[in-house]
């Protein structure tokens, strides 16, 4: 690996992590409002430094480790959640020469490390030795199962019309022709909102947290967690969301592709608005069943997503579509 | 769903013989929970997640109050019942009241019952909002759009503890009823306020409806969730709206009416399913029903005493040295009672109070199995029960 690798990846790191941190005050910022609240106002110039207050707050607290837990497990499960979910965002390419690893199997990718962070939340929950987060990690794990197949197939979707599945050249097609969700419509649109929907339940976000479920399950995966394990995985759960919103405004909504001004800025645009959007949904809807769940995914979202991608391998033999 | 469970095929009152078979999990949720509405403990028996067996446990918050009064005098007793319900302080303290006057045979004035009535009405309004507040927040999560209902009905519920301070200078527990009437007047422009408050309140109850009995993601968590056959009620004397939801048409405001309630009349609301849905129309419909009775009742508050008799000096004031009564109104949770054994002296000899709730989790053994761990926090949820209340 080159330097100039390193430095990159290290720089995504950074950023991601900084923009999830004040994405969480604008988080609480935006679910304050719409809740007739203030949200945070007393750290630093309208509460901006909330984040950095709520970090040293959970660094200060004492790790405590339950008697009959796993204990190499349960210290290894919360980083590595982190972890998994950061690897995504080196993927994403923010301009056209922006990308910290520019692969050819970018989009396999993705939804295999997707996937895998499936493995520390069953870490945790079994290393817990708490009969709650066994119950959150046995739920994650369907859940996981069940979202990964819509994910893979809407993904395929941009995958099949712009004939590569290199992110930064489904990008560079959709500079060419439309942004996927503009044309063609009828495929971009709804291949778009499945893959909405099955990230969310992949990044275990209302209505699709179950695993956290914290009006049944207490907090799942995270019950016996303390301090910063507890912030790993809390912070994993946003990673995730501003990947997934990263990923899927660079599948459907055209990435870094804008009509005028720097790349990076239309891709963080673009990011910072379906983020904004998956937390409007959050504040304003209450979970579904954990049978539902399942029932939505293999019935309705599998089926659609296959579907999509056999209009899509269609659409491309027809003359518009070429 | 599946076939008939073996514990539904045994009769009611022998569900505690049913030893499930079967590997399964014993989970003990609460007393220590998020959603167990103060502290209560549910044994869950699991298959997987599909609950087989679940026996609550309550007498956690058990403060001995019922044995308290029977050290303090009739005129003291309403503040420290009015901490029973910590919802509906203000028909805690009523149903106390209501006793100890029957008992004394002492005249309640024309005004202080129409009061009553109003600030009842009042009371369950608030009631009602808090319990939609937190049957969302059992959905939907303390971080998410439950949350949001919450902040919404407690913003609500804040106009109605106003008026409350507003007449007797506490935002809850407000001793406000006394032997023979009631201890605060109206005040100037009070009834303004109130008038508006209730605009505002009715103005949003359809904004809850859309939010929760409109929105489909809150219907397929509720219907068809935690049915309450009405032979199984009536049998377990579950009271108030969750027998109402089961069908049953009962309501001590029109059936056996307190304060003024035989001159202003009820529309009882009643549902046919007896799910969790059902008890939330139930719920929603009746607040729009109190808001209504509340109006009438303060528009057409008649002039005259608030209190008969002597006022109140001396705690040894009311003396009786035999004789036993119940009495019971319709609070926010069904038929709240009281029963009172007069002892020599000043003192009663025995105070028992039959609290709704306590009938409504009697019902949970019958309504959880056969539901996911899911579903427990959705039914405790919409049965209302109140720990302070069950307990005492």
């Amino acid at each position: 690996m080159t330097l100039f690798a390193w430095l990159s990846s290290i720089l995504v790191a950074v950023i991601v992590l900084t923009v999830t941190a004040f994405g969480l005050w604008w988080e609480r910022k935006l679910a304050g409002r719409m809740q007739s609240r203030l949200g945070p106002t007393i750290v630093g110039p309208i509460g901006l430094f909330q984040p950095i207050a709520d970090l040293l707050k959970l660094v200060q607290k004492e790790p405590i480790i339950p008697q009959r837990a796993d204990r190499a497990l349960f210290w290894l499960a919360p980083p590595l959640t982190t972890l998994f979910a950061l690897l995504v965002a080196a993927l994403v390419p923010f301009g056209p020469k922006l990308a910290p690893a520019n692969i050819d199997v970018g989009v396999p990718l993705i939804i295999a490390l997707g996937g895998l962070a499936l493995i520390p939340v069953w870490m945790a929950g079994w290393a817990s030795h708490n009969k709650y987060a066994l119950l959150g990690a046995m739920r994650a794990v369907a859940q996981s199962v069940s979202y990964g197949v819509p994910l893979v197939l809407t993904a395929l979707v941009p995958v099949i019309l712009a004939g590569s599945m290199n992110l930064n050249s489904i990008v560079a097609w959709q500079h060419r022709h439309h942004w996927l969700v503009v044309w063609p419509v009828f495929l971009g649109l709804p291949a778009f909102i499945l893959f909405i929907l099955a990230m969310l339940a992949e990044a275990n976000r209302i209505p699709f947290d179950i695993p956290e479920a914290e009006s049944e399950l207490v907090a799942g995966v995270s019950t016996e967690y303390t301090g910063m394990h507890f912030g790993f995985i809390y912070l994993a759960e946003y990673v995730h969301t501003l990947v997934g919103s990263a990923v899927a405004s660079t599948l459907f909504l055209g990435g870094w592709d804008g009509p005028f001004g720097p790349s990076v800025l239309w891709m963080v645009l673009k990011t910072c608005l379906l983020f904004s959007v998956l937390y409007w949904l959050r504040w304003s809807l209450v979970r579904l069943r954990a049978d539902q769940l399942m029932a939505l995914a293999w019935k309705w979202l599998v089926p659609a997503g296959l579907a999509l991608v056999l209009l899509a391998a269609v659409w491309t033999q027809t003359p518009w579509g070429r | 769903m599946e076939a008939t469970p073996a514990w539904r095929k045994l009769p009611y009152r022998r569900l505690e013989l049913y030893e499930p078979e079967g590997d399964l999990m014993t989970l003990q949720l609460g007393p220590q929970h998020p959603s167990t509405h103060g502290v209560l403990r549910i044994k869950l028996h699991l298959d997987g997640e599909r609950i087989v067996k679940a026996v609550p446990f309550p007498g956690y918050l058990h403060r001995a109050v019922e044995k308290l009064c029977e050290q303090l005098t009739y005129v003291q007793i309403a503040p420290i019942v009015d901490k029973n319900d910590y919802v509906a302080p203000m028909t805690s303290e009523q149903a106390i009241i209501l006793a100890i006057e029957k008992l004394l045979k002492v005249e309640v004035p024309r005004r202080a019952r129409w009061l009553r009535s109003a600030l009842a009405e009042l009371q369950r309004v608030a009631s009602h909002l808090l319990w939609l507040g937190t049957m969302t927040l059992d959905l939907g999560g303390a971080l998410g759009g439950g949350g949001s209902v919450f902040v919404y009905t407690m913003r609500e519920r804040e106009l109605v503890l106003d008026l409350f301070e507003g007449l007797t200078g506490s935002r809850f527990h407000y001793n406000t009823h006394t032997v023979g009437g009631n201890r605060h007047d109206v005040p100037a422009g009070w009834a303004k306020d109130m008038h508006a408050a209730l605009d505002l309140i009715e103005k949003r109850i359809p904004e809850y409806e859309t939010l929760t009995q409109n929105n489909r993601l809150f219907v397929e968590r509720m219907r068809g969730i935690g049915v309450l056959e009405p032979e199984l009620a009536l049998e377990l004397g579950v009271t108030g709206p969750n027998l109402r939801a089961s069908g049953v048409d009962h309501d001590l405001r029109r059936d056996a009416p307190f304060h003024a309630y035989d001159e202003v009349a009820t529309n009882v609301i009643t549902a046919k399913a007896g799910d969790c849905l059902a008890r939330t129309q139930v719920r929603v419909a009746e607040m729009k029903e109190s808001v209504r009775l509340a109006r009438a009742f303060i528009d057409g508050l008649p002039e005259g005493p608030l209190v008969s008799g002597k006022p109140i000096k001396l705690p040894g004031q009311f003396k009786v040295n035999s004789g036993q009564v119940y009495a019971a109104l319709e609070s926010a949770r069904g038929e709240l009672g009281t029963f009172l054994v007069a002892g020599a002296g000043t003192s009663p000899y025995r105070l028992k109070i039959r609290p709704p709730s306590y009938h409504a989790i009697s019902a949970l053994p019958y309504l959880l199995p056969g539901h996911t761990v899911s579903d427990t926090v959705a039914i405790l949820g919409s049965l209302d029960p109140i720990m302070g209340e069950v307990d005492r």
